[in-house]
């Protein structure tokens, strides 16, 4: 072997990081013989027989960007630009004021994780006194990109686990707490990972306790269209605030909707109150980028602009979003008949149904979620999350018995 | 407060117009304070030269090749893998450190085809944002583990570089590397400077076409260089853009890179195929950390991935798989030898005649520079103010340091571009 040069490695000190804990699901997974396993791990769209799904209109637009032959410049720093078009016009409504009065900075970036990340580098450049509020629980690489960003976060209630439902109270309450100018994280629709999203009315009122205390809304918005079905309907918590006249921040990501989750698409949009400051905050957005990644890869945002530029286009991929947050409703429906018929105790598992989106928030503690996958080979994650996306209606009588047994049988405070 | 009597008040609120909404909308802009951003250098001028309406107008400025119509390039093997690719696979989450099969390919590119490094598991490795996500991974990496490390970055160097170090808050010092009087190498003033550094720093180094000035070491200074970083125990970084686009010849432009290993030198660099695989949009990189052993190199790219998960979470897929499916491929990796050398060699040629045109429109001045460098830039020479004169009075785009990118040199504009170098330098 050939000699180093040095003495002793300079990465002597380096330790082994620990295994990310969503991803390392689906790693333990694919080791398990069982036939019986099911996988309900990280939150990747799968079809009633378990298998990934690519959409049809990508297929075609993948198609139609072979046949059209285009190169592979660069694209600007701020992306592409029928890209950031398309995506500000789907997520505001192409009618609203802000666009026409030019008041949005659009970035193409890095899906959902890379339009936080760079919002989190402009806050932490331009707020170096805020700290970002985050929900409790919230999707785990939340609590890395702000720390990584150092920007400091605390968080506000927000899962109930007597109620399976959302602490109200105690969400406005520590909104109302926090120092005046602090950032609040909210997802936009079916919150990662308790599915758990507020009313209508209920959304009105954290506007209110968010202006009063002069907050900035910042928005994780990586379900639009995959909630409900509807994209204009996933949005209308965004449409509230920016309504409102409020400066937002509203991250984006096509992951899941278009299912293009390698790709890297999404966007991210802050909400200003005139042009002017959109072009100072987009130029910094810019500058924050630059040295990150120079520009971000064209591939999904042609995609993208494809598919929502061409009405034929557009048309079937909201039909092809309905159908899979439709499956996702059924499956929904299909395990609370299931436990509800199986399990005698009396429990309301009601909680289930009104959740929404990929995830739901069992109620099971980490020693039940232990017994969900040493007993019956079921994989999730510890904090009771099991992704809908990964049920089939076959396997949902399978799933209810276990759920019944872990939560009745599994030793640990049961809630 | 009543749950009841608030709904109630809610539910009047959502049919009335609020009159916090009304207050919201009068309100200033927290972004008060946010001030424009400088223009960035390198990109500002091809914004300049979209917007020029002259017939004559000449792009020199950004680095991406062209082919001799001007016209940017799609390489054929990158068609045809693009034909394998379109509509077929899912796109599932790579695994955060990205492709396992674009890694194992680009480390062949890097440290050749059998690598005992690469036999023995000791390297680090993980796809990254192009060169630039590479840069900046490793530099996230040197804040972290290495707290303490500066880098040593060349004057002068692709704009970028600062930026990224600075962003990755890692203190930044330069090492002499242009000699402006000789257009060439300030070896001297290199070798002094890499004595005088403290023992142990980092280092970045162009393994080669050095962006802006495609002045390059030769073989016998790079061993100089590597002997002198052994004495000091210095560490290198390479940043490798231009495999295969500089000489043609992609294990010769990793020359640098195999003198340093054979030394014994312990290694990161960041690889790019935006230019090599024209890839430029796609993103498509490596970063590679050479480690003591296995073990080390598990643990190494654990946290590479650890800095990468809340940048990005992992890495974008179709440029990856371009790079993959040709470098796997004999015969497609065959025809991206044959076509990353028909881009080289189209640059060299270009070079030669412009430097052939301005001797024969009897320049005074020493051209020699334009043949002696390589890879796409050129670093002229010229002055701030030349380069504003042959944009003002020429429609001539490029960057004010006097860098010419030689890729959007054709046969239809070299003598126009000749002419116009001379017409502001004959009164130097």
């Amino acid at each position: 072997m050939m000699a180093l040069a040095v003495d002793v490695s300079r990465f002597e000190g380096v330790p082994m990081a620990p295994p990310d804990p969503i991803l390392g699901v689906s790693e333990a997974f694919k080791a398990d013989k069982n036939d019986l396993k099911l996988n309900l791990g990280v939150g990747a769209y799968r079809t009633e027989e378990l298998q990934p799904y690519v959409l049809n209109v990508v297929k075609k637009a993948e198609t139609l960007m072979l046949e059209k032959g285009e190169n592979k410049e660069y694209l600007p720093i701020e992306g592409l630009a029928a890209f950031n078009k398309a995506t500000a016009e789907l997520l505001f409504g192409a009618d609203n004021p802000v666009l026409k009065q030019g008041r949005v900075a659009t970035l193409q970036s890095l899906s959902g994780t890379g339009s936080l990340r760079l919002a989190a580098a402009f806050i932490q450049r331009y707020f170096p006194e805020a700290k970002v509020l985050i929900s409790s629980p919230t999707w785990g690489n939340h609590k890395n990109i702000f720390n990584d960003a150092r920007v400091p976060w605390s968080e506000y209630r927000y899962y109930d686990p007597k109620t399976v439902g959302l602490d109200f109270e105690g969400m406005i309450a520590d909104i109302q707490a926090a120092p005046d100018g602090s950032f609040v994280l909210l997802h936009g629709c079916a919150h990662n990972p308790t599915g758990i999203d507020p009313t209508p009315e209920q959304w009105e009122k954290i506007a209110d306790v968010i202006q009063e205390k002069k907050h900035m809304p910042f928005f994780d918005v990586a379900y639009q269209g995959f909630a409900s079905g509807s994209l204009d309907e996933d949005a209308s918590s965004v449409r509230l605030f920016v309504e409102r006249g409020l400066e937002v921040f509203v991250a984006q990501s096509y992951s899941k909707n278009l299912g293009l989750y390698a790709e890297r698409i999404g966007a991210i949009n802050v909400v200003c109150s005139t042009p002017e400051v959109a072009n100072r905050v987009k130029s910094q957005l810019k500058r924050l980028a630059r040295p990150m990644y120079s520009n971000p890869p064209i591939h999904g945002a042609r995609i993208v602009a494809n598919v929502v530029g061409d009405p034929t286009m557009f048309g079937e991929w909201k039909q092809e979003m309905e159908e899979m947050a439709g499956r996702i409703k059924n499956v929904r429906q299909k395990l609370y008949d299931s436990l509800s018929a199986k399990d005698k105790s009396g429990k309301d598992w009601s909680f289930i149904l009104r959740q929404i989106g990929m995830f739901s928030y069992t109620g099971l503690n980490k020693t039940q979620s232990d017994n969900m996958t040493d007993k019956w080979h079921i994989y999730m994650t510890k904090d009771g999350r099991i992704s809908l996306a990964g049920l089939s209606l076959a396997k949902c009588e399978y799933l209810a018995d276990a759920i019944i047994d872990s939560f009745h049988n599994g030793l640990g405070t049961a809630k | 407060m009543a749950m009841s009597s608030s709904l109630a008040a809610i539910r009047r609120r959502a049919v009335a117009p609020s009159p916090l909404a009304a207050r919201a909308r009068a309100m200033a802009s927290l972004f008060g304070h946010v001030e424009p951003a400088p223009k960035d250098p390198i990109l500002g001028v091809t914004e300049a030269f979209l917007a020029d309406p002259s017939p004559d107008k000449v792009n020199v400025g950004v680095g991406a090749y062209r082919d001799d119509n001007g016209k940017p390039v799609v390489l054929d093997c990158v068609r045809e893998a693009e034909r394998r690719i379109a509509g077929n696979l899912n796109m599932e989450y790579l695994p955060m450190g990205g492709s396992i099969k674009m890694i194992e390919e680009s480390l062949k590119l890097a440290y050749g085809e059998d690598s005992e490094f690469i036999k023995d598991k000791r390297i680090a490795a993980v796809q990254a944002l192009s060169g630039t996500g590479a840069c900046r991974l490793f530099a996230d990496f040197q804040r972290r583990f290495l707290p303490d490390s500066q880098i040593y970055i060349p004057t002068p160097t692709w704009s970028n570089h600062h930026n990224i170090w600075r962003d990755a808050q890692v203190p930044q010092r330069t090492f002499t590397y242009y000699h402006p009087e000789s257009r060439g190498l300030d070896f001297a003033g290199l070798m002094d400077d890499i004595k005088n550094a403290p023992n142990g720093s980092f280092f970045l180094l162009h393994a080669c076409a050095h962006n802006p000035t495609g002045v390059d070491p030769t073989e016998e200074q790079w061993r100089e260089i590597s002997y002198q970083f052994k004495v000091k125990n210095h560490f290198p970084f390479f940043d490798m853009a231009y495999q295969g686009f500089a000489s043609g010849d992609p294990e010769r432009d990793a020359r640098a890179i195999r003198i340093f290993l054979e030394d014994g030198h312990q290694i990161g660099c960041a690889q790019s195929y935006a230019k090599n695989m024209g890839l430029y949009g796609q993103r498509a990189g490596c970063l590679s950390i050479l480690c003591e052993d296995e073990m080390q190199a598990v643990a190494v790219k654990s946290q590479l991935q650890q800095i990468a998960r809340p940048m990005y979470s992992n890495p974008p897929v179709h440029g990856s798989l371009v790079v993959s499916i040709i470098l796997n491929d004999p015969e497609l990796k065959s025809l991206w030898l044959k076509e990353v050398k028909g881009m080289a060699d189209r640059i060299i040629g270009m070079r030669k005649a412009l430097r052939e045109n301005l001797e024969s429109l009897g320049s005074h001045l020493s051209w020699d520079h334009i043949t002696n460098q390589i890879g796409m830039f050129c670093y002229s020479g010229m002055t701030p103010e030349q380069v504003d004169r042959l944009t003002n009075e020429y429609h001539i785009y490029m960057t004010r340091n006097g860098r010419i990118s030689m890729a959007g040199v054709t046969t239809g504009n070299v003598a126009y571009l000749a002419n116009a170098i001379h017409e502001v330098t004959k009164t130097k």
